[in-house]
């Protein structure tokens, strides 16, 4: 469906998955540890509440349809969630192994088998998975904005029950950050998109276009029934010191969609990198850089490493690779010969105080986004908060105004996927239960 | 170290540890690998008149990760040459004296056992043992498990077999018979020397869904098999047992097969009155490289125990083996879990509750145990058990996940202790009580015996 955007050479190519797809011999052999315990903690750890123990015990009597099922039912990109959700501090952090001592179960590698053995038999022409409720004249429209993880899930719900969700998306790729933001290694931009396609051919129908841009929000209020509000997170954050401007210095969320989907960017003559930042996107860039082969990379954060936001099972995994981190260290200005990016100019805290010049031919700002507060403010009745994230109910999803719905980063101010799928599924269910006649046929 | 070393029935091998006949003790090249890595003896793969095998021949239950928990084979006698295995069988016990062969044997006529035991004698073997159990393919010969489940045949049989032999007998019996005592007894009436089982237990190990084919399978057919391996060692350990305690059969050694894999399943076995022990399914799954593992593993028993020889441990657990109208009613025992090591997988809950009596009990959150009056069930329980919700103090606290057993409800079944995945968690703890031993057998003879709530109270 997205051939043209998938055809050239990217440098995410470069970057192999981490955790391969399982053999059928081995899902089966890790799915039989499983002791498929009673009230799992696992679930109760899994945002989207996945039946863990049974999809695994279905893949261990050979169920694997069953078991995407199992999985899809709760969590719609279950695909994606299996490859990019931080399994270590939820499910696989979770498993009673750990108290055990002992290796636990690997449940995103089991999701993954499951889930990309049954979808990929569905693209072939296989059995389906699920067959949504035909859209009878009960059907509602909901227009969703932005074809990211809250939107997807949210759509593809509806579309389940038998509903029309149209999503608008500003970007030419549809995928949110699953397509533009989250590690190659983790997941491939081909991967992305064929699960949106697999959204898409549930009966949810995109449009290319941006709302408040080209695609008025009073129209949607008009013409749709409901509106959810996947609208992620904008630019990156900017440092505001002197030499910021100009080549050399990217925006590490922009610097990865490109990464991931401009088959023009190159990192010649790119020897030292720094990264500024301490979160998880710092992390990823850091990795990423180091993994296609850049020498020396250097992650600059303001206070010491104990404080840094990014995990730490990511953060070993970094310097396993060879990134290095520059601890207490706030950036004062960045230092250019012309208009060449030369370093970096750090005013160092604690016992060995004083200013240093970081040197470097690329500079990679990972200090947060920016809220996207324009948008949702055009929603009348749709509220943000002092962060800027647009303020619903913690149970419906459903903001200051009852037709319009909002879930993910937006909302959250910047979490994971699974988080998002959770508030796009819970819109979904609140919306048709809060229709007065509540059957779509 | 203990004395391992065995003398039954006149056959001696240095250890209890034999090979059954079986792939394992194809050809004379094996059985001298399976003594250079350790084994005491060997029980030669049947000889009779050659056969053709079939292609495929195996099969096998696996469980849960683990591989060939049961074994099935349609496998028929030796197909090899009588000339080539009797002349193997020389050589081999010419280069190992001290080791203990013996011949199994598969034959029909009279006329053919006499033939067959004199040229398997004349090997120099240490003994023989009469195959009557194979329950696949010979069977509908009329041999095998058709003669192990005739005792007129098999006493007879036997009997030729004494009239001709004179090294020791062993009659391998079949376990495809509804009282083991029934073979045992004709074995000894026809008057051998001792006794070896079980030999496999008829079976179909499954079927192939998309051809619709039992397993194995040949073609587009299968037959049935004979089961063996782990899965089998409770059958054998009782039809062992039940031979063991009978003042008739247990006048005769006993050779103990039947899933047997680790030093532990061969003690069990000697435990239960077995004086060796035969191995085939571990050996075809490992190798005989297990048995340095079972010599040592016994051996280190045995010092432990402070007994000096295999002997002593010999039918130790026999005399503990009784009717269930001789078990003491007035014991009881209750489930207590060990808070530091339970990792929370509340399986014991769900069994418990599922499966047995309602008395496990969550701390934190839903429970759905039972709340009422603890009566072990005696009173009517038609209503959902309500759920009531526990709260834990800490619920931070990782113990909010350690289940509790009531144990004014607990009877004592064990189930809870069985399905928890870490050792020592649960442990099964003796209830005191003052009301001394009382069996059923007892109740009976004071006519105390009548239990209330039956059909005509
Ligand atoms: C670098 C990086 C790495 C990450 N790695 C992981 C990871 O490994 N695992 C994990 O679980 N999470 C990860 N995350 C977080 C995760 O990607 C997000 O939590 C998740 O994508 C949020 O989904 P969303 O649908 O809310 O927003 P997004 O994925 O951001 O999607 C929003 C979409 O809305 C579109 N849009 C915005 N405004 C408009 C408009 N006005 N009109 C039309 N369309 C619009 C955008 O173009 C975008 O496509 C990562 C985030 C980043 C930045
Ligand atoms: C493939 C195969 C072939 C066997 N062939 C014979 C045989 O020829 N003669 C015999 O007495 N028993 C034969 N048996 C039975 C074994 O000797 C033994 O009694 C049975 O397998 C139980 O022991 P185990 O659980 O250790 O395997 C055979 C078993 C298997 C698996
Ligand atoms: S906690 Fe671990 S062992 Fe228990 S059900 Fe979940 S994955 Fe299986
Ligand atoms: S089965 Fe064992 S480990 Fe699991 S909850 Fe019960 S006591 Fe704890
Ligand atoms: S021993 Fe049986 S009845 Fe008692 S707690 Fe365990 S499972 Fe329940």
């Amino acid at each position: 469906m997205f051939d043209s955007a998938l055809s050239g050479v990217r440098l995410e190519d470069q970057l192999p998955d981490a955790k391969p797809l399982y053999t059928p011999g081995q899902a089966r052999a890790e799915a039989e540890r499983c002791l498929y315990c009673s009230d799992a903690p696992c679930v109760r750890a899994c945002p989207t509440e996945i039946d863990i123990p049974t999809f695994i015990k279905k893949i261990a009597t050979d169920n694997v349809l069953g078991a995407a099922r199992t999985i899809l039912k709760q969590n719609i990109l279950g695909y994606s969630c299996a490859r990019v959700c931080p399994v270590e501090v939820l499910c696989v952090g979770s498993c009673v192994y750990n108290d055990w001592h002992r290796e636990p179960i690997p449940i995103g590698k089991l999701q993954r088998f499951a889930t990309e053995t049954a979808l990929e038999e569905e693209a072939r022409g296989g059995p389906r998975i699920f067959t949504p409720k035909p859209a009878g004249p009960g059907a509602r429209r909901v227009a969703l904005v932005g074809a990211g993880p809250a939107s997807l899930a949210c759509a593809a719900y509806l579309a389940l029950e038998g509903h029309r969700p149209v999503i608008f998306e500003k970007r030419a790729l549809p995928g949110g950050l699953n397509s533009t933001g989250v590690a190659p290694y983790k997941l491939h931009l081909a991967d992305a998109l064929a699960e949106v396609s697999y959204v898409l051919s549930l009966g949810v129908e995109l449009r290319q276009g941006a709302v408040g841009e080209g695609v008025s929000p009073e129209e949607l209020l008009q013409e749709y029934d409901a509106i959810f509000l996947g609208l992620g997170l904008g630019e990156d954050n900017r440092l505001g010191i002197p030499g910021e401007d100009g080549p050399g210095v990217y925006g590490a969320t922009a610097f990865i969609e490109r990464l991931k989907t401009d088959q023009s960017l190159t990192l010649n003559g790119l020897r030292r990198a720094l990264v500024v930042g301490g979160g998880n996107t710092a992390i990823d860039v850091a990795r990423e850089l180091a993994q296609l082969g850049v020498p020396d990379v250097a992650m600059v954060y303001r206070r010491e490493r104990a404080s840094m936001s990014g995990y730490a099972h990511e953060m070993a995994q970094a310097r396993m690779e060879g990134v290095r981190l520059v601890e207490r260290a706030t950036p004062l200005a960045v230092l250019r010969d012309g208009e060449r990016v030369r370093g970096l100019r750090v005013a160092i805290s604690g016992p060995e105080a004083g200013e240093q010049d970081l040197l470097a031919e690329g500079i990679f700002l990972a200090i947060g986004q920016s809220k996207l507060r324009a948008v949702a403010s055009l929603f009348p009745g749709v509220t943000l908060d002092s962060r800027g994230c647009v303020v619903v109910d913690p149970i419906s999803r459903r903001t200051g105004n009852p037709k319009v719905y909002a879930g993910g980063d937006c909302i959250n101010g910047g979490k994971e996927v699974v988080n998002a799928v959770a508030d796009g599924r819970e819109a979904a269910r609140h919306m048709i239960q809060d229709w007065p006649t509540a059957e779509a046929a | 170290m203990a004395d391992l070393s065995i003398d039954m029935c006149g056959i001696k091998s240095p250890n209890p540890f034999w090979l059954a006949s079986a792939p394992p003790t194809n050809s004379g090249e094996q059985v001298m690998r399976a003594f250079d890595a350790g084994w005491g003896g060997a029980v030669w793969k049947t000889l009779g008149n050659p056969i053709v095998n079939v292609s495929s021949r195996f099969g096998a239950v696996d469980y849960n990760g683990q591989k060939m928990m049961g074994f099935n084979n349609i496998e028929l006698i030796t197909d090899r040459p009588l000339e080539v295995n009797l002349r193997e069988i020389a050589e081999v016990k010419k280069r190992y004296p001290k080791h203990a062969v013996i011949v199994s044997l598969m034959v029909e006529s009279k006329q053919e056992w006499k033939d067959i035991i004199r040229r398997s004698e004349d090997t120099g073997a240490d003994g023989l043992e009469l195959n009557f159990g194979c329950p696949h393919g010979m069977c509908e010969r009329g041999m095998g498990s058709a003669v192990g489940q005739e005792p007129a045949v098999l006493k007879e049989i036997t009997s030729w077999a004494k009239e001709f032999a004179r090294t020791p007998v062993l009659v391998k019996l079949t376990p495809n018979v509804g009282d083991i005592l029934e073979p045992g007894y004709a074995a000894v009436d026809g008057g051998a020397d001792g006794l070896s089982l079980i030999n496999t237990i008829k079976s179909i190990v499954g079927v192939d869904l998309e051809r619709m084919v039992p397993l194995p399978r040949v073609g587009q057919f299968s037959t049935n098999g004979g089961y063996c391996g782990p899965a089998v060692k409770p059958i054998a350990l009782h039809m062992l047992a039940v031979l063991a305690r009978d003042r008739h059969t247990n006048r005769l050694p006993i050779s103990g097969i039947g899933g047997i894999s680790t030093w532990r399943d061969a003690a069990e076995f000697i435990a239960l009155g077995a004086t060796t022990v035969q191995v085939c399914t571990a050996v075809m799954h490992y190798g005989y490289r297990i048995v340095e593992d079972m010599i040592e593993g016994l051996s280190g028993y045995l010092d432990r125990h402070g007994m000096k020889s295999v002997k002593e441990l010999r039918g130790r657990a026999v005399g503990n083996y009784r009717e269930w109208g001789e078990l003491d009613l007035n014991y009881n025992v209750v489930a207590k879990i060990n808070g530091d090591r339970c990792i929370g997988c509340q399986l014991c809950y769900i069994a418990c509750l599922d499966g047995a009596h309602q008395c496990i009990h969550l701390p934190e959150g839903p429970c759905r145990g039972w709340h009422g009056e603890p009566d072990h069930g005696k009173h009517p329980r038609l209503e959902p058990s309500p759920v009531l919700f526990h709260r834990h103090p800490d619920p931070s606290n990782r113990q909010v996940r350690v289940p509790v057993v009531d144990e004014r409800e607990c009877i004592g079944c064990n189930l809870c202790a069985l399905v928890c995945p870490v050792e020592g968690c649960i442990e099964m703890v003796e209830v005191p009580n003052n009301q001394g031993f009382e069996s059923w057998q007892d109740r009976v003879a004071k006519g105390t015996d009548k239990v209330p709530g039956g059909l005509y109270d």
